[in-house]
C-alpha cells in the first residue's frame, strides 16, 4: 500500500478564487492510501516545496500527488522536489485544477466539485505507480555520413572537427556530388569547384574522417548511440593504397566508347577512369561493364602500363563491419529524366537539354572546354530558351506535385551567364511564377532582366518541336494574351529534382520514415528539421525536401551540431515510460511489431521453463533506448502482454474508475 | 413524498494526448474559455494509447459520453499515433452503435495546441448533444450501480 | 460571386468533372491550342472565368465553338485541370438553354462538304445542335 501525500495549491487566488482548496485537501484525505493532505499557496515555491520534502520526510510518504496548474508547467518541478527528498520522481502526479478547472469555471461548488474528482483520479494512479528508472545505454563516439556530396563533406567536417571520428559512405567512386558538376553557383557566381574542391580535399586530409569512396550501406542494426553498420566496398579493381591517380591508365585504355557519366553522356570516357580532375580520392576505377579485360580476359593494357602495379583484375566486394553512435543521411537528390514529357521532345533532339547538361555545358571543364555550343552540330546558339517547372508542381504520374525550390535561381543565373559570355545570344526564360526568396535572390534575378536583358515571358512552353536545325517552340504569353512560337537553336529545361533512388532502401534499414516523394521526413517540421523520428538518425542536404546550397550547408551544420551533442554523452538516458513486453503473456504474434513507428520491437526465440518443461517461444522484446512511449504497441497487442511504463492499462482504468465513481 | 427532478448532469470522460490536444485543454484554459465542468480529461502519450477497453470500462461505470482528442493528422508526435486511434475507435464505435450506445456519445476529435478555442467549443457543443441525449443506460454495470 | 454565378459555376462542375480550383495558372493549355487564333477566349481563360464563376460570358462569346477538343491541353496540364472538359461544359450550359442551338439541322446541307465523312457529319449534329 502507497503512503500518499496530497498538496493543494492556492496558485494566489488563481485557483482558490474558484476552488475551495480546503474543502478538496479535506475530501481527499480519506482517499485510499492517503495519509497526509494540505494546501498552501504557492506549492512551486521555494517554501512550497519544503512542505512537500518535510513531509515526504514525515510522513514516510510513498508517493505524491500535487493538486496545481498543467504538469506541463510544473510537472518537472514537482519530481525534481520528491527526487531531492529521496523519492523516485515518477511517484508524483499531478492535477491539474488551474488550466483544466478553476480558470474554466466560474461557480465555486461546481469548481471544488471537480477539482476533487481530478484530485481522486491522481491519487487512484498515483496507488499504482512503481519507480521508474530511465535505462542508460553507452554510446559509441563515431558517426557515420551517407553520402559525400556538399551536405555529407559539410557535416563529416563540423563533426570531425569537434573531436569525433567520421566515417563518409560516398557510392560514387569520388566525393564532391552534385556541386562537384555545377558551373558556377547564384548569387555570388562563385565558381562551383573553386569553393567545394578545397572541402573535399579538408575531409580527405582530416586526421579523424575516413571516406569509404565506391561503397554502399548493405545493413544497419542496433539503436541511437550503438548503431552496427555493414559498409560494402564495391570491387574498383584499383588496390587505393597502391594508386596514385597519375592517370595515366585512363588514356591508354583501349575501349573509348563509354558514356561520361560526369558529363552526362555528352562525352566519352575509357573503361578506366577517375570521374573528374580533382577527385577525391584520385584513384582510378574499371568500370566492369565496359573492361574488355573482365568481360573477355583479353586486354590487360591499364594494368601494363601503371607503374604502380595497382590495377587487381581479382579485386572483389570486400565488407567493412563498423559501429556508430549516430548516422547522417546525406544521400542526395538527381534531377528527373524529362523523357516522359513528350511535348518538349528531350528524346527527339539533342539540342534539347536538361539544366544539369546546359551546367556541364557551361562548365570550363566539360564536354566542350567550357564553350558554348549545341551538343547537335557544335555551332555556337544564338537562341535559347528556358523552360520553368518541368515536371515541377506537376500532378501528373510523370511529375513531381512540390516545387524544386532551385530552378528559378539557376535559371536566372544561366541566363545571365549566357547573356554576360555571348551578348549576342537572345535568352528567353517562360516562368509560371518567379520564385525568389533568399538573401540577394530577388536582386539577382532583376538583375539578369534588368542588366542582362533576359527576355522573361510568363507562361508555359506548350510544345518543341524539332524543325531543320532549329526547334520551334510554342508558348503562351499571359500578360500580353498571346500565343508566340520562337525558333529557337537550343530548349533548356528546368528539370525537378527527386531524392536519390539510395534514399528509399536506406530509409528501410534505418527505419526512418519518408514522406510520399521519397523525402525523409524530420522529427518536427519546425522545431526539430534535422533530426529523423528515428533517435540517432540525422538529415543533411536535399534528402529531406528541396533546397540550395546554402540551405544545404546550413543544415549540414545543424545536424553536425545535433550529432556532437549527442557524441559529448558518454550515456544516453532514456525516456522511462517506455513499453514492455510480458513475456509469459506474449504469444508472438508481431502485432505490436507492425505499429511501432521507431522499430523499437523485436522478437527473439526464448527458453522458458513451463510446468517443469524448457520451451522454446518466440516473444517480443522493446528496446527502451528506441522506444519513444507512444503506446501504439499496447493497444495493439492482443493478447495484453503490451503495456507502457507509467501510463499502464491498470492506471489509466483506475483513473477512468475515479472520475465515474 | 415527493421526488425532487434533478438537472440532468452528464459524466465525460475526454482522453486527451500530451502533445497537442492536452496542451488545447491548457490553452483554453490559461485563455479562460469556460466549458462544461462534466468534462474531465484523463492524460494519454498519444491518442493511439488509448485502448477500446478504457472506454467500454467508462460507459460500464456510467460515463454519458467519451470523447478522444488527438493530434491533427500527420501532426502526431510519434508521426502516426492518430491513424491508429483513428482506426481503432471508427471500428469501436460501430460496434458501439451496434450495442446501442448512440453514435454521438462517442466521438474523435483533432484539436492542436494552438487551438485552445477549438477544443472549448468542441467540448461545449459535445456536452450539449449528451445532455440532449440523456444518461446513458445500456452499458452501465448495474453492479458498479449499487456500490454507489 | 454571387448567387447566380455560383449557381452555374457549380453545374459546370458538375457537367465537366472537373475543378478549376486546381489551375496555377500557367497557360500550357493555351500554348498550344491549335484553334488559338480563332478563339476570343482562350482556354486558359475558360478556366479562370470558370473559376470567377463568369459563366455567362463564356456563354455569350463563340469560342467554345471553336474548341477542336483535340484534347492536347488536357494531355500537357500539370495540374490536371481538363480544360477541354470545361469548355464542353460550357457548349452543353448554352445549348441546354432552349432554342440557343447554333446551328439549325436545315442550315447544316449547305455546309456540307461532298469529302466529309459520314461520321463528322453525325458528331457535328451532336456537337452542333440539341
Amino acid at each position: 500500500m502507497q503512503r500518499i501525500g496530497v498538496f493543494v495549491c492556492w496558485c494566489g487566488s488563481n485557483i482558490a478564487g474558484t476552488v475551495d482548496v480546503h474543502a478538496v485537501a479535506e475530501a481527499l484525505k480519506n482517499e485510499p492510501g492517503v495519509v497526509f493532505s494540505t494546501d498552501y499557496q504557492y506549492m512551486c515555491s521555494e517554501a512550497g516545496q519544503k512542505i512537500i520534502k518535510d513531509a515526504v520526510a514525515e510522513h514516510r510518504l510513498t508517493g505524491v500527488v500535487v493538486c496545481s496548474c498543467s504538469p506541463r508547467m510544473h510537472e518537472a518541478t514537482f519530481r525534481k522536489t520528491a527526487q531531492a527528498a529521496g523519492l523516485n520522481p515518477y511517484m508524483v502526479e499531478i492535477a491539474n485544477i488551474r488550466e483544466q478547472c478553476s480558470w474554466i469555471h466560474k461557480d465555486m461548488p461546481e469548481g471544488t466539485e471537480k477539482a476533487i474528482i481530478l484530485g481522486k483520479a491522481a491519487i487512484a494512479k498515483v496507488n499504482l505507480n512503481v519507480p521508474l528508472q530511465a535505462g542508460e545505454s553507452p554510446v559509441t563516439k563515431r558517426a557515420l555520413v551517407i553520402g559525400g556530396g556538399i551536405a555529407g563533406i559539410q557535416t563529416a567536417l563540423d563533426i570531425a572537427d569537434a573531436g569525433f571520428e567520421v566515417d563518409i559512405v560516398e557510392k560514387e567512386p569520388t566525393i564532391g556530388g552534385k556541386m562537384a558538376q555545377l558551373d558556377k553557383t547564384f548569387p555570388t557566381l562563385d565558381c562551383a569547384a573553386c569553393i567545394l574542391t578545397p572541402k573535399m580535399v579538408d575531409a580527405a586530409q582530416h586526421e579523424k574522417i575516413t571516406i569509404y569512396s565506391y561503397s554502399e550501406v548493405e545493413e544497419v542494426k542496433g539503436f541511437v548511440g550503438n548503431f552496427d553498420v555493414k559498409i560494402k566496398k564495391k570491387a574498383r579493381y584499383v588496390k587505393p593504397e597502391l594508386c596514385t591517380g597519375c592517370g595515366l591508365c585512363t588514356e591508354k585504355c583501349p575501349q573509348k566508347k563509354v558514356p561520361n557519366q560526369f558529363n552526362l553522356g555528352m562525352d566519352n570516357r575509357r573503361a578506366i577512369y577517375i570521374p573528374f580532375a580533382q577527385a577525391v580520392p584520385k584513384i582510378a576505377t574499371i568500370d566492369a561493364d565496359y573492361c574488355t579485360m573482365l568481360k573477355t580476359g583479353k586486354c590487360g593494357v591499364c594494368s601494363k602500363v601503371c607503374t604502380a602495379k595497382a590495377i587487381d583484375y581479382t579485386q572483389k566486394d570486400e565488407y567493412v563491419q563498423e559501429k556508430y553512435g549516430a548516422i547522417v543521411v546525406a544521400t542526395g537528390f538527381n534531377p528527373i529524366k524529362p523523357d516522359k514529357f513528350g511535348e518538349y521532345s528531350y528524346n527527339k533532339s539533342k539540342d534539347v537539354v536538361t539544366s544539369l547538361e546546359y551546367e556541364r555545358l557551361m562548365n570550363a571543364a566539360g564536354p566542350t572546354a567550357g564553350t558554348l555550343l549545341r551538343p547537335s552540330d557544335g555551332k555556337h546558339p544564338h537562341t535559347i530558351v528556358f523552360v520553368q517547372c518541368v515536371g515541377s508542381r506537376d500532378t501528373r504520374s510523370c511529375g513531381k506535385e512540390y516545387c524544386s525550390k532551385i530552378c528559378c535561381m539557376y535559371t536566372a543565373k544561366h541566363a545571365m551567364l549566357t547573356r554576360e559570355k555571348y551578348p549576342d545570344t537572345e535568352v528567353y526564360v517562360f516562368y509560371i511564377d518567379v520564385r525568389t526568396p533568399g538573401k540577394g535572390f530577388d536582386e539577382f534575378y532583376r538583375r539578369a532582366v534588368e542588366k542582362y536583358g533576359v527576355h522573361y515571358i510568363k507562361g508555359m512552353v506548350g510544345k518543341v518541336t524539332p524543325q531543320g536545325d532549329q526547334l520551334l517552340v510554342q508558348a503562351s504569353d499571359l500578360i500580353a494574351g498571346e500565343q508566340m512560337t520562337i525558333n529557337a537553336d537550343m530548349v533548356v529545361l528546368a528539370t525537378a529534382i527527386e531524392p536519390d533512388k539510395s534514399a528509399r532502401p536506406l530509409a528501410t534499414m534505418l527505419t526512418a520514415s519518408m514522406d510520399t516523394n521519397d523525402f525523409f521526413t524530420e522529427a518536427h517540421p519546425k522545431l526539430r528539421p534535422v533530426e529523423s523520428p528515428t533517435a540517432g538518425v540525422f538529415l543533411s542536404g536535399v534528402c529531406q525536401g528541396p533546397k540550395d546550397i546554402p540551405e544545404t550547408v546550413a543544415q549540414a551544420g545543424a545536424a553536425a551540431g545535433k550529432v556532437i551533442g549527442l557524441l559529448c554523452k558518454d550515456k544516453l538516458l532514456g525516456n522511462p515510460c517506455v513499453a514492455s513486453s510480458d513475456e509469459m503473456l506474449c504469444n508472438g504474434c508481431s502485432s505490436c511489431e507492425k505499429v511501432c513507428p521507431y522499430g523499437a520491437i523485436t522478437y527473439s526465440d526464448k527458453e522458458f521453463r513451463i510446468a517443469g518443461k524448457t520451451v522454446v517461444r518466440r516473444v517480443a522484446s522493446v528496446n527502451p533506448a528506441v522506444c519513444q512511449g507512444c503506446g501504439a504497441c499496447t493497444v495493439a497487442c492482443p493478447s495484453g502482454a503490451m503495456d507502457l511504463k507509467g501510463f499502464s492499462n491498470r492506471q489509466i482504468m483506475s483513473e477512468v474508475d475515479a472520475i465515474c465513481k | 413524498m415527493q421526488i425532487e427532478k434533478k438537472e440532468f448532469k452528464p459524466l465525460i470522460v475526454a482522453f486527451c494526448c500530451n502533445w497537442c490536444s492536452y496542451a488545447g485543454a491548457d490553452l483554453a484554459g490559461s485563455g479562460r474559455m469556460s466549458y462544461p465542468a462534466e468534462v474531465k480529461i484523463i492524460r494519454v502519450p498519444c491518442s493511439c494509447r488509448v485502448n477500446p477497453a478504457f472506454i467500454l470500462r467508462a460507459f460500464q461505470r456510467g460515463a454519458d459520453g467519451v470523447i478522444l482528442c488527438g493530434c491533427h493528422p500527420g501532426d502526431c508526435h510519434y508521426s502516426t499515433g492518430n491513424y491508429y486511434a483513428r482506426r481503432r475507435m471508427t471500428l469501436l464505435f460501430g460496434m458501439l452503435d451496434y450495442l446501442g450506445i448512440e453514435k454521438e456519445r462517442t466521438r474523435v476529435e483533432w484539436v492542436s495546441a494552438a487551438e485552445g478555442a477549438k477544443f472549448a467549443s468542441v467540448m461545449n457543443d459535445f456536452v450539449s448533444k449528451i445532455v440532449s441525449l440523456g444518461e446513458n443506460k445500456r452499458l452501465e454495470d448495474l453492479r458498479c450501480k449499487e456500490q454507489k | 460571386m454571387n448567387e447566380k454565378n455560383q449557381e452555374i459555376a457549380q453545374e459546370l462542375e458538375r457537367i465537366s468533372g472537373t475543378d478549376a480550383k486546381k489551375c496555377m495558372r500557367c497557360g500550357k493549355c493555351s500554348a498550344t491550342c491549335p484553334a488559338y487564333g480563332e478563339m476570343d477566349y482562350m482556354p486558359h481563360e475558360f478556366v479562370y472565368m470558370a473559376e470567377k464563376g463568369q459563366i455567362e460570358k463564356l456563354m455569350e462569346s463563340d469560342a467554345f465553338y471553336r474548341c477542336m477538343s483535340c484534347f492536347a491541353c488536357v494531355e500537357r496540364c500539370p495540374r490536371q485541370v481538363e480544360p477541354t472538359n470545361i469548355i464542353e461544359a460550357v457548349r452543353l450550359l448554352k445549348i441546354r438553354q432552349q432554342g440557343q442551338n447554333h446551328l439549325k439541322p436545315e442550315q447544316i446541307p449547305a455546309l456540307l462538304d461532298e469529302d466529309l465523312p459520314q461520321q463528322a457529319i453525325v458528331s457535328a449534329f451532336r456537337k452542333y445542335s440539341k
